[in-house]
Formats: structure tokens, sequence, C-alpha cells
């Protein structure tokens, strides 16, 4: 065995146990702490499969390809570590291309094994050959084909170090049959040598010190935090900068439960759905603290008009964030939690220093910044609002945040469900809430289920689906059922694709054009075909009991919420208009208070 | 206005393409490429001219740096740096243009690489703009034929190249235990 052209510095010491690339593929995967992965055999993965077959790590064999992605972002999501997915060549690696485009998107750390025909095949059109290793360039952080066994365990080991290390995100190793039949000898990988793998952790002191000012300084400050808080577990710095600095804080789609819900600094999500009070203390802000976030345009509306008084501290582990979409005043490239921890240091230094600059005119400032800000709060809260007649969505995310309490593990699908479960659902912790933020990938919430479940046998998790998204992911009930996981499905049926039909409704003069999900299938015999239990509803008395059983049933449980068809998100910033400029829901329905 | 980027990356299948991707999926046209190996033969030294919109110059080569593969992208465009290119015209030309020919060509220091009854094969280097002139010139006698290599770019200033050193892998080295 010698090295190979891709990994020079392979060692060429044959010291190791004699094994085939499958095995050797095994032995990584257990190095790397792999407990579990999700999958799908086929021809050229044969090898990989058989060696599996003896072997202590638990594969969980899904009922379609996409899945097995969703379900180990799922699993990263909810615990931080590497998702590990396997797929055959060929269609197997195609139906991997949506989930892994999610995970780049929303930067979840995962390693994507794929087959691939016999190297002596490649390029002839074998049977199911797909050019995986040029599909998957830009849907993955970095991709490998290994050319043979010698350079396999480097190329495993780097493939997860880069999936979890700097600004995490989806690599795929496409391995060819004869890799995985070929003999060779082990030997451990003791270091990773990325020569341009430009990591940048700690953050420029001075710029760290300027930041530290700026924020003690500010009459209007505000924390915004984004899912690289989640990613880099920053929460707990978090907390203690937001309330050192004496911020408000909101949390992006992508960083629900960054800060707990019921934090008193804590606002709401801010955005196109976000909340009236988040949007107006975005605009109104005279600093903005923005950690591990993108400015993405859901979050910003039009970008002149966003925050247009403030300046702009950027924490970002990515440097090609900083100054993407707004140049900010401090630009900070380092991991969000060395920075923070950091930045809370000196702060408290210059605290201590008590500089006149902390005086009482600033002191003012803040108080009515803080009155302004609960008196957005106060004056427009999200929607909860109960039909005596009919389950309003609101009502049934109402309901389950009631019944979570802040701790329920929630995965949800794309669309008008995931906006209110992103409004009303808190999240008291870190990696709870769990959806396809920047993808928007219906179908997601069913098998993410399945991974954060798998990973988290100790935790209530809901799987809040739309009936569309929920279709799409069916198959799946059969690995719930198989793997034993009593995942609580909730499904906020309203018959229509629903945020499609929102924006019929409001800009496309109401032509519902195939947006009407007819033929829903009755939960109840869905449910008892695969074998669990199964309920549909649609009155507003049986909501609460319903959930309540769904959660005390020991198993998976499938619960239909027939709700209002024709509800709307709100508040909504039409596409293209500045967050400030928010639409409300037209009329409050006739209704009793929660 | 065209941006010149000179990428050091490493000399790898699929990093071409890794580079050009940046590119591609941002809807930018490759207006000349080059690439070839340096005195290390496992790395490789690309110049790109593309033009890409101001306000976006800078994120696309922060997007080139991101890339494993890539050592160093940086923006030659308005740093200090030589920007040459070579290119080889084929002229066809009667007996009576020969001697015009080759004092133009000798006008633009180029050299004649073939010469037949046909016309010439000519070889011109020197910077994009010249050599677009001496194309012109060269047109006036006749019927051309043209290929062209791309910008070839260095710079000038001394850039401290940030490499990542080795880190070690965070496996465990012995056996691993069942779980």
């Amino acid at each position: 065995m010698q090295a190979t052209d891709n990994h020079p510095h392979i060692r060429r010491a044959e010291t190791g146990k004699l094994m085939t690339g499958a095995e050797m593929l095994l032995e990584c995967l257990a190095r790397e702490g792999v407990e579990c992965f999700f999958g799908y055999p086929g021809g050229v993965t044969i090898p990989f499969y058989d060696a599996l077959y003896s072997h202590h790590i638990r594969h969980v064999l899904v009922r379609h390809e996409e899945n097995a992605v969703f379900a180990a972002e799922g699993w990263a999501r909810a615990t931080g570590k590497v998702g590990v997915c396997c797929a055959t060549s060929g269609p197997g690696a195609t139906n991997l291309l949506t989930g892994l485009v999610d995970a780049l998107m929303d930067s979840i750390p995962l390693v994507a094994i794929t087959g691939q025909v016999h190297s002596k095949l490649i390029g002839s059109d074998a049977f199911q050959e797909a050019d995986t290793f040029g599909i998957t360039r830009p849907a993955t952080k970095h991709n490998f084909m290994v050319k043979s066994i010698a350079e396999l365990p480097q190329i495993v080991h780097e493939a997860f170090f880069l999936a979890a290390s700097g600004r995490p995100g989806p690599v795929l190793v496409d391995i060819p049959k004869d890799v995985f039949q070929a003999r060779g000898h082990y030997t451990p990988v003791d270091t990773i040598h990325l020569p341009g793998y430009k990591l940048f952790t700690e953050g420029h002191a001075g710029q760290i010190r300027r930041a530290a000012q700026l924020v003690l300084e500010a009459e209007r400050p505000l924390v915004y935090a984004g899912g690289g808080v989640v990613l880099g577990n920053a929460s707990a710095e978090l907390t203690e900068f937001t309330e050192l600095a004496d911020s408000p804080a909101v949390c992006t789609l992508m960083a629900l439960g960054a800060l707990p819900a019921n934090h008193p600094n804590y606002i709401s999500m801010p955005g196109m759905h976000g909340s009236y009070a988040a949007n107006m203390a975005m605009t109104d802000c005279d600093l903005l603290i923005a950690l591990g976030t993108r400015f993405d345009d859901r979050v910003t509306g039009v970008l002149s008009s966003f925050a247009r008084h403030a300046r702009v501290i950027h924490v970002d582990i990515d440097p090609a964030e900083v100054g993407k979409n707004r140049n900010p005043d401090i630009p900070i490239v380092g991991d969000v939690k060395r920075v923070l921890g950091k930045m809370i240091k000196v702060m408290q230094e210059i605290k201590a220093e008590n500089k006149p600059e902390l005086g009482e005119k600033k002191t003012e400032a803040r108080k009515k910044w803080w009155n302004t800000v609960r008196a957005w709060k106060a004056e427009r809260p999200f929607d909860r609002i109960h039909s005596d007649t009919e389950i309003r969505p609101q009502h049934l995310m109402d309901a389950i945040d009631k019944l979570s309490g802040g701790q329920a593990i929630v995965t949800s699908d794309v669309g008008q469900h995931q906006m209110w479960a992103a409004q009303l659902i808190g999240f008291n912790e870190p990696r709870l809430w769990i959806n396809s933020g920047g993808l928007g990938a219906m179908g997601f919430g069913l098998p993410s289920a399945m991974g954060a479940q798998m990973a988290r046998p100790d935790k209530l998790v809901f799987a809040i689906c739309g009936d569309g998204g929920f279709q799409m992911a069916i198959p799946e009930l059969a690995t719930i059922v198989s793997q034993g996981l009593p995942v609580k499905i909730i499904i906020m049926n309203n018959g229509y694709l629903g945020m499609v039909r929102q924006w019929q409704t409001l800009f496309y003069n109401n032509r519902l054009s195939s947006v009407v999900l007819e033929g829903f299938p009755d939960a109840e015999k869905l449910a008892s075909a695969y074998g669990f239990q199964g309920r549909t509803i649609d009155k507003p008395w049986q909501l609460m009991d319903a959930l309540k059983e769904a959660i005390d049933y020991p198993g998976p449980y499938l619960l239909n919420v027939k709700v209002t068809p024709d509800e709307n998100v709100y508040p909504m910033v039409p596409a293209g208009g500045a967050i400030f400029d928010m639409v409300f829901a037209p009329e409050t329905p006739a209704a009793v208070p929660a | 206005m065209l941006q010149t980027i000179s990428i050091l990356l490493e000399n790898k299948p699929g990093a071409l393409l890794r580079v050009t991707g940046v590119l591609s999926a941002r809807g930018y046209n490759i207006e000349t490429l080059t690439v070839a190996k340096t005195l290390d033969p496992e790395l490789s030294r690309m110049t790109i001219t593309v033009d890409v919109e101001d306000r976006l110059r800078t994120q696309v080569v922060k997007q080139m740096n991101k890339l494993v593969n890539v050592l160093q992208a940086s923006d030659l465009t308005d740093a200090p740096a030589v920007i040459r290119e070579m290119v080889l015209v084929r002229v066809r030309c009667p007996q009576d243009t020969r001697t015009s020919v080759l004092k133009e060509a000798e006008i633009f220091h180029s050299r004649i690489v073939d010469s037949s009854v046909e016309g010439f094969a000519i070889e011109a280097t020197g910077d994009p703009e010249k050599l677009d002139e001496f194309i012109e010139v060269m047109r006036s006698y006749g019927e051309i034929e043209v290929s062209r290599s791309g910008s070839v770019g260095m710079s000038l200033e001394t850039r401290k190249l940030r490499l990542q050193p080795p880190v070690p892998a965070a496996v465990p080295s012995g056996p691993v235990p069942a779980i």
C-alpha cells in the first residue's frame, strides 16, 4: 500500500490490524464516537452492510434516503454531535441531496457516506452510477472520493473534523465498492492536516474590547442571537452577556431557546413573522449585537431600512458572513462562545473601573429603552386567542406550549405551522427546537423527530407537521414503529399548503392555485395500519385532552388536528418590505381570551 | 470592470471545480482562467479574470478562501501586481504582405513560431490590452486564428500565507470498547 496523490501524508507503515475497507470504515466511525446512524443499503454498499451485521454500531433502516439525512440532522441538532447517514450509489446518493443542502444552509455537522460503483466502472454509465462527487460538491461543506483503502481512514477522520469544526456543515465521503472489499492495515490517524482550512476561533482582542465598550455605552442596545449560538454551545455565555449588558434580546428562528424563552430580557423571534416588539426593537436600537447570525433576508427585510440607526457588532465564526449583507462597525471573526466569554470579562473590568460614561445619562436612556420595549411587547403580543367553535392553529400551538413547559423537543416541517410553533411555543433550552430554517425543506419534521428521539430517549418529542409536509414523510411511520420511537406526531391539518395559500390570498387575488390538499387519509386508520394509535379532532374542547392522551400513550401517536383552514400567520412583513412595516391580522376573531 | 483573482490551491481532483463553482453558482461568467502547478507539485496557482459586481467582490474572494482546498485567494485587481498573457496568432498572408507582418510582429516583440507559404504562426506576450491591439493589427492583414492563454497574474506584495497547522485527530488511538 502506498501513499496516494490525494493524501501524501498518509503513513506508509503497515502496522495495524488487517481488515476490509468496510470494517475499516466501521472502525473509524466507532473511533469518532458514532453510536447510531441512519441509512438505506443498496448494491454497492452490501459489503459495508455485511460488516455492519456483526458490529455494535446501531444502524437505523429508514424508508427513503432523504429521511436518513433528515434523521441524522435531527440527531445532530438535538445533541450537537456529528450526525451520520449512509446511502448507496446513484439514486441513493441523489436522494440525499435535499438533506445535504438543508444541513449546509443551517450549518449542521453531518457526515454522509455513499457507496460508489467499482473504481473500474466509474465513468462508464454503470448500473446505479451517478457522479456523486460532482453532484454533491455545491451541496456540502466539503466532499471526498476515496480512491484506495490506504486513504480511507484519513479521509473519514478528516470528514468528521471538517463537519464539526469551524462553521459546521455536511461532509460527504464517496466510497467505491472495491474500496469496501479491499483488505488493508488500519493505522490509527493521529493528526489532521488541512493547510487550506482556516479556522478562526479567538476573535481580535482589540475589537472585543471596543465592542465591550460600545455595549456598555449604548443607549438602546439589542442582542440579535442566531443559530451560531446554538451550534457553538454558547447559551450560557449569551445569557450572562445579555444580563451584564442589560440589553433586550431577540433569537432568530434558528436560535430559539438559546436564551430561555422565559428569560426577562428575551423579546421573541424577529423577522418576516417575528413579533412587533422584536422588529421594532431591531429598527430602533442604536447598537445591534449580532451573534452567530447571518442577516438572513427573512430576518432583515429590505436591508436599506434594517436597523437604520444602529451601529453593528457582528460576531461570527465564518469570515465570509461578516459584511456579507450588512457592513458591521465592529466585525469580530471568532467562535461566539469564546468571544462572548472574553467580552464578558472585559465588560466586568470596565464596570469595575466605574467609568463616568456609565453615568446617569446613560442609565436614564436605558430605562427609557426598556420601557419602550416592554410597551411594544404589551401592545401587540402574538395572537394566542382561542375560538370556541374551531381549533385555531394558534390554539394548538398554545396548548403544546403549555404542555411542554419549555422542555419538550419540537421538530417542525415548513410553512404556517412552523411559524406559529416558533411564535408560540417557548423553549427554555437550546437544541429543543428543530426545524429546517435556511432551506425550508418540507418533509423535515417527521424524520428529524426520529433522529432527535433516538438521540434523546429521555425527552418528550413532538413532530409538528403540516398536512403537506407529513404526507411527504409518511413512509417513515414504519421506521418510527420498528424502532419503537414514542414520537408524538401532531398534524396541523388545514387542508391546504397553508403558507402558499396565505401568499395567494394576500398577494395573488386569492387565486388558490394547486394548494388544496384533498384526500388526507383517516389518521386513526393510518396509524392503526402501522400498528399504533391515532386520532382526529376538530373541536377546541377536545384539544387538551387529546394532546394529553397522545403524551401519555406509551408509544408513537398520530394526532390529526383539523384547524381553521383559512387562518393566516401574522404579523407579516411582505417580501421585500421593511421589517417595521408589518401587516397585522385584519380582525380578531370572535373568541375568548386564552 | 474585470477582476483578477489569484488563487493558490491544492492540486487535487475537483479543486478547480470548487473554485469555479463559487463563481458559476452566482451566475458569473469566467473570462479567463489559467492553472498550473507551482514549485511545490502538490499545489497549483490559478489566475481567474471575471466580471463581478463591485459590492460582491470581497464576498467572492472570501468564499474562495473558505474552500478547504484553497490555501489563499487574493484579489489582484487594485493591488500591485503584474498581469500578463500569451497569444498565438496564425495569420494567412500572401507574399506581398509577409515583410510587413514580420515588421509588425517585431514591433510587438513577438516571435515567429511557425512559417509556411500560407503565412505565420506568431507568439506574443504582454498585458492583455496590448495583445488586443496586436490581434487587431494582425487582423488587418487578412484571415487570422487566435488562441489566447488567459491572464497569468502575480502579486508584487509579499503576502503572508496563513496556513492551518496540523491538529491532533480527536480520536482515541486505543481499541474502541463496544458501546
